[in-house]
């Protein structure tokens, strides 16, 4: 980025942003819109809180368990429908339809067949997630190429050999995108899950602050689940890099 | 015409030489609807290269497929040692035509994949892949990626793969289609060394007369689909002479001629 010919690095329209913020909020022009300063100030108080830190441990506990259900899950089911036709027919269309349905919509259903507890949300993560981690895990494994599996054959490789050998590793480049994306999407499920329950974890923070009108905190809150988010994508990112060096290059 | 340097076999369907290590019997293969061969016999002898040539689409692929025991034929037998073949097997390795490198393993990995297979213990898997990395050239390299190397190269790894197994029959189909003009002249020259130091049976397959003349014992001509055995040509090059020398002879041009004139009525 330019301005008035000289270069000015990307961080700068950032902090331009947030000074428009401080600038806004000092103004007090809404109650909605604190200073910056102000909301960065609550987000050190909160993280030391009791309650937030017992909140994060449930919203990582739900994170976790549905992200490793929808994994074990989503993997195994996607390389099946990649391999069998039956199995791709059977669960091809559901699959394609939830991946792009509105999922939150389901959540109120879910609170009435799990509960208002811990059980919904874990089942929201998995809604989330799953999808994306079958649908790729399927595209990986039917690209792999043909000569590659008659390669594995005409050198003796019996076929559950050339499966573990050839097609799981030829696919894993796509089935770790299909993760990475899954898990960005698992956090949007806990986050709306608990919203939706109100009664657990940062949904209860969430309610309890928007009630009270603690912008400041609501605010802190919302910053710190943006920056996990971001720095989860991140992390994915960083291993999948490691394993890309091969995905380009076949 | 008399030339010298031409001797053709009279009958196709000769009479079981003493030698067949491979033999292709009344092979038909349809696919659906489509009849890619049509009763297919032929020999391959032990030490001896033979080219398959003809024009796109005739089968050239399907039969090596079919001897390989990738593909099933529709009728007809495959005998290969005097075994019928019914699948893929230790006495024959294949060399594709798109490399078919596995992109996450290093090429000591790739050249011993074979080996591998066969639960060779890693210690001497690895030796003998490094034997043929270096015997094709590719020293030094033993820890580089596919996606690292000239396609060259790659078919290098391809070909040591295959015979690092030690198998009596090497399949290839089209190895050297993806190089460029340079290093396929290279890889010819390699290739009839190995020819003779190996003492295997080579079925090969390329698209260019020039390269099957060059490098083949024994050039079989196939017709469009369905693919039918037109002509067998011996093109008898002394391959004492070098390389250069062959290419401008009388008789190695006379042979070019003969088959180009062969293929031409179909190219009409
Ligand atoms: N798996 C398949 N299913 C249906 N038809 C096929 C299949 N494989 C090959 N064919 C058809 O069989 C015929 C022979 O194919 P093949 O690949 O053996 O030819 P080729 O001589 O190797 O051709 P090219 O020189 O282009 O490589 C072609 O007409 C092709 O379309
Ligand atoms: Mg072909």
């Amino acid at each position: 980025m330019t301005l008035f010919g000289t270069r000015v690095p990307m961080m700068a329209s950032l902090l331009f942003w947030l000074l428009v913020w401080e600038i806004v909020g000092r103004l007090d022009v809404m109650f909605l819109i604190p200073p910056f300063t102000s909301i960065v100030s609550a987000g050190f108080e909160l993280v030391q809180t009791g309650s937030w830190q017992s909140a994060s441990m449930i919203t990582l506990r739900s994170f976790l368990y549905g992200m490793t259900l929808a994994i074990t899950v989503g993997v195994p089911l996607g390389v099946l429908m990649g391999r069998f036709k039956v199995i791709d027919n059977i669960f091809g269309l559901w699959v394609n339809m939830f991946v792009s349905a509105p999922l939150s919509a389901l959540v109120p259903i879910l609170m009435i067949l799990f509960g208002m507890g811990e059980t919904t949300v874990v089942v929201t993560v998995f809604l989330f997630a799953v999808w994306i981690i079958v649908l790729d895990a399927r595209a990986g494994v039917m690209q792999v190429p043909t000569s590659l599996i008659e390669m594995g054959r005409s050198y003796g490789a019996s076929r559950w050999t050339i499966f573990t050998k050839i097609i799981l590793l030829s696919a894993l480049p796509e089935i770790l995108a299909g993760i990475r994306i899954g898990l960005i999407r698992g956090v949007k499920g806990v986050v709306i899950g608990q919203i939706l329950v109100s009664i657990i974890g940062y949904g209860e923070l969430f309610e309890l602050y928007s009630r009270s009108f603690d912008m400041e905190r609501f605010w802190a809150l919302t910053m710190l689940l943006f920056a996990a988010a971001m720095l989860l994508s991140a992390g994915v990112e960083h291993f999948e890099k490691r394993i890309e060096y091969y995905a380009g290059a076949r | 015409m008399a030339n010298p340097a031409l001797a053709r076999s009279g009958s196709v369907t000769s009479a079981a030489s003493n030698d067949a290590v491979v033999q292709v019997r009344e092979i038909c293969k349809n696919y659906g609807d489509v009849e890619a061969l049509r009763g297919i016999n032929l020999e391959f002898e032990r030490g001896k290269l033979t080219t398959l040539l003809g024009p796109s689409g005739c089968g050239k692929t399907t039969l090596l497929k079919i001897i390989a025991g990738l593909v099933p034929a529709t009728s007809g037998e495959i005998c290969v040692n005097g075994h019928a073949v019914t699948g893929p097997g230790p006495e024959r390795a294949f060399v594709f035509q798109d490399f078919a490198l596995m992109p996450w393993a290093t090429v000591l990995r790739n050249v011993g994949f074979g080996l591998e297979l066969k639960r060779v213990p890693a210690a001497e898997r690895d030796r003998t892949a490094r034997r043929y990395i270096e015997q094709v050239g590719l020293a030094g390299f033993e820890q580089k990626y596919p996606h690292e190397l000239s396609g060259g190269m790659r078919q290098r790894v391809g070909i040591a793969r295959a015979f690092a197994v030690n198998a009596d029959v090497l399949l290839l189909d089209e190895p050297f289609s993806a190089v460029d003009e340079q290093n396929r002249r290279k890889f010819q020259e390699d290739l009839l060394r190995l020819v003779e130091l190996e003492k295997k049976t080579f079925i090969f397959v390329t698209h260019s007369i020039e390269e099957a003349v060059y490098v083949s014992d024994r050039i079989v001509l196939l017709s469009p689909r369905p693919g039918r055995v037109s002509q067998v040509i011996d093109p008898m090059i002394d391959r004492s002479a070098s390389p250069d020398d062959i290419r401008r002879d009388a008789g190695y041009l006379d042979v070019v001629e003969e088959i180009w004139q062969g293929l031409r009525q179909y190219a009409e």
